[in-house]
């Protein structure tokens, strides 16, 4: 097909059809402010801040949704084009609430850097302000309808890429609201805290359920022994909130950071990572065996687990018994790691850094705990650490190295790449070919199931039998190989489900990142750490074998039955 | 037996079904393949049960297989929709412009007054629900108001009585 040749700002380029003005603009190295737009999304164009002035068109249009055409002439720094965005951006300020100095977002708010950039010095309009109650009724997820700009990234990301429409647009005009049906609140409809509604949303109007003051109570009680869990992407991502530059593998100084936070053990929710392939591995060994509950589904993304509650629950038999990462370490902290060093559970506050907001529901799941105690007191996300270390006044990235505690830090490589949509496949390919086969897998790494693509398919030779999997990252895409199965047009013997695009690296908990290529970058710091640990595979790991001989026994035993497996239930969704 | 297979709008109705989710069960069946189909399904479960009440909404989402969220954005997009429980007889005073420059302003009024509702709301005893409307194309009548079917031209607030009157007769 022929390419389109058209002007930006008397810079002639080149795009292939089907482009828009936006894409042709960032082919010509020209800067247009976006607002609504985001790159992972379904286009809108509803906030018309984008708005640029094509030659022959009466009226302004908007870049990211106006095709680009032959011979077109585009200007996006005119007069008329500034005046206007400025008065959007005045318009969106008229009715938004001026307390930017308090605001969580405060640095990172897409509306504050485009008044900033756009130069607005006074807002002319005066609106009235929005009065809506916050809906706190989630554990993990905060609405505040007062800060929304109504851009509708969270409802798009929501419905499409996650296919769960937990809210949506209400009302009319000056009353339109981000809302979730009748005002209920986010617990009681079918939202899977995932998270990614605040990873895109520009302003404050979604936001973690901030724990970090219970964390700080739990830190400063001194009868109270504080032990801390970081799971592999945080490590990946936080140095990103201390200036260092996307895809550096911070893991030491995190480690620093968080003993200086006070923390009276520092531990690796790899380790966690590394049980759960052990378990996984047998799990699926047994299930392809007596050839039932196949494919078996992975079960360490609380997302995607609450998604199958909602909207698959006759599938639910496929999703693993194992617990994730997370609430198997939680388990073991109260149980293995008390008794060996003599504490009592009750005095123990054990805390997780998770890259994820679902992880918050997991920990507060009735059936993760025992004797009145939940395994896991308090979950932070990546962002509400960097706040934590900000706060106490660390210079993060000057800090001197320090390595986790044992015994519970101790992980392989196998445990790292939990932390990136396909690494679970991984990691349990490695074990299961060498429990099945008795034999040393020579090459760990598998290629073939890396990668960023929504589905991946690979066929790994194992002792005779060809096991074929799937790697599955967001729920979007999760539905449709579901509804596959159901309809008996794939088959597999293994699923890997993330709830989130490219894994825990994308999870919803995150560093906000208007890199492009953040993903791969985050990824790459995780394959990196992999490729330098000593022992690669989950089963090898000194500390899980010590584990299964000193406490657990065999693996899915009764005692790992007990501590690591978890059972589900159908929710309503609607 | 869940929630919406009983009845809500007779209160002490012993929890049966109510025989109207049976008329909304054709309707779905009627629309459901059509694209669009959401609004003229609303439109006619609305007359079904006089309004669209939460469980109703619901029973329409399940009904379609579609998000609830989608439901509710339509039903509180259109003012034609109502989540709340209406009148037999709807008054709807016309606010478009030329309706408002003659004088709808003060229909309102005189049927706030005799009706002792605001707008939007609805009389104690079900009989009569008060709205404004956007232009309904009537403007050679302005002011212009339609109470159900029936519509109503050049109307100066004195009339107000009277048109109340002939429907509190009708019932």
């Amino acid at each position: 097909m022929e390419r389109l040749k058209l002007t930006i700002d008397s810079t002639p380029v080149e795009v292939d059809p089907g482009s828009t003005v936006l894409d042709a603009a960032k082919k010509a190295g020209v800067h247009i402010p976006t607002l609504c737009y985001h790159p992972e999304l379904k286009l809108e164009g509803s906030c018309r801040i984008c708005v640029v002035e094509i030659e022959g068109l009466k009226n302004l249009a908007a870049s990211c949704v106006y095709p680009a055409a032959n011979g077109m002439v585009v200007r996006t720094n005119s007069e008329v084009v500034r005046k206007t965005r400025k008065s959007i951006v005045e318009l969106l300020l008229a009715n938004h609430p001026e307390d930017c100095l308090v605001c969580p977002r405060h640095g990172t708010c897409e509306l504050q850097d485009l008044s900033h950039q756009l130069n607005v010095r006074k807002v002319r309009f005066k609106g009235k302000k929005r009065e809506f109650a916050l809906d706190e009724s989630s554990i993990a997820v905060v609405r505040d309808p007062n800060k929304c700009i109504l851009c509708g990234r969270c409802i798009r990301i929501c419905e499409n890429t996650q296919k769960v429409s937990a809210i949506g647009l209400a009302g009319r005009g000056s009353r339109a609201v981000v809302t979730t049906p009748f005002n209920r609140g986010l617990a009681e409809g079918p939202c899977v805290a995932c998270g990614q509604c605040i990873k895109v949303c520009p302003v404050a109007a979604l936001r973690e359920r901030d724990a970090s003051e219970q964390v700080w109570k739990a830190l400063g009680n001194s009868t109270l022994h504080t032990v801390v869990q970081v799971a592999p992407a945080v490590r990946a991502a936080l140095g990103e909130e201390f200036g260092l530059r996307p895809g550096a593998l911070v893991t030491e100084k995190m480690v620093a950071a968080l003993r200086k936070l006070g923390f009276n053990r520092v531990f690796d929710t790899q380790f966690g990572a590394d049980l759960t392939v052990v378990e996984e591995g047998h799990e699926l060994l047994h299930r392809l065996e007596k050839n039932e509950n196949l494919p078996q589904i992975t079960s360490c993304s609380p997302g995607w687990v609450k998604y199958a509650e909602h909207f698959f629950p006759e599938m639910l038999n496929l999703v693993s018994t194992c617990k994730s990462p997370q609430q198997m370490f939680g388990a073991l902290v109260k149980t293995y790691y008390a008794e060996k060093f003599g504490i009592a559970a009750r005095d123990i506050f054990h805390v997780a850094v998770m890259p994820c907001t679902a992880k918050k529901f997991e920990a507060s799941r009735e059936e993760m705990g025992r004797d009145g105690l939940q395994d896991v007191d308090a979950v932070i996300t990546t962002r509400e650490l960097a706040f934590m270390i900000k706060e106490a006044g660390i210079d993060f990235a000057n800090l001197p190295d320090s390595e986790f505690d044992l015994p519970l830090g101790m992980s392989s490589g196998a445990g790292t790449i939990f932390g990136v949509t396909g690494g679970v496949t991984e990691a349990v390919l490695r074990s299961v070919y060498e429990i099945k086969t008795g034999k040393e897998l020579e090459e760990v790494e598998f290629q073939a199931v890396r990668g960023f693509g929504g589905v991946r398919e690979a066929q790994i030779p194992l002792n005779g039998m060809t096991l074929r999997v799937a790697i599955v990252n967001s729920l979007g895409q999760a539905e449709k190989i579901l509804n596959k199965i159901k309809a008996g047009e794939a088959s597999y013997h293994f699923i890997e489900i993330m709830g989130c695009l490219g894994g825990c690296i994308g999870g919803g908990g995150q560093p906000f990142s208007k890199d492009p290529d953040i993903k791969q970058k985050r990824a790459s710091a995780l394959y990196r750490q992999d490729h330098l640990k000593r022992v690669r595979k989950s089963h090898e790991n000194p500390a899980i074998k010590e584990l299964y001989r000193s406490f657990l026994g065999e693996p899915n035993g009764d005692k790992a039955h007990d501590l690591l497996h978890t059972h589900y239930r159908a929710r309503p969704r609607y | 037996m869940s929630d919406e297979k009983k009845c809500i709008t007779c209160p002490g109705c012993d929890g049966a079904r109510d025989p109207k989710y049976d008329e909304v069960d054709k309707v779905i069946a009627k629309y459901r393949n059509l694209e669009g189909a959401l609004i003229m399904i609303l439109h006619q479960t609305q007359e079904i049960f006089g309004y669209l009440p939460e469980d109703v909404q619901r029973y329409v989402a399940k009904g379609l297989s579609i998000p609830l969220a989608d439901v509710y954005g339509v039903t509180t997009f259109y003012s034609y929709f109502s989540l709340t429980p209406r009148g037999k007889y709807r008054i709807a005073v016309c606010m478009g412009t030329a309706c408002y420059v003659r004088g709808a302003g003060s229909l309102v009024s005189a049927f706030e007054k005799e009706l002792a509702v605001k707008v939007g709301g609805t009389t104690p005893d079900r009989l009569f629900t008060l709205e404004v409307s956007r232009c309904i194309g009537a403007c050679g009548l302005a002011p212009v108001l339609t109470v159900n079917e029936d519509v109503y031209g050049n109307i100066g607030p004195e009339r107000v009585s009277g048109i109340l009157a002939k429907y509190r007769d009708r019932q």
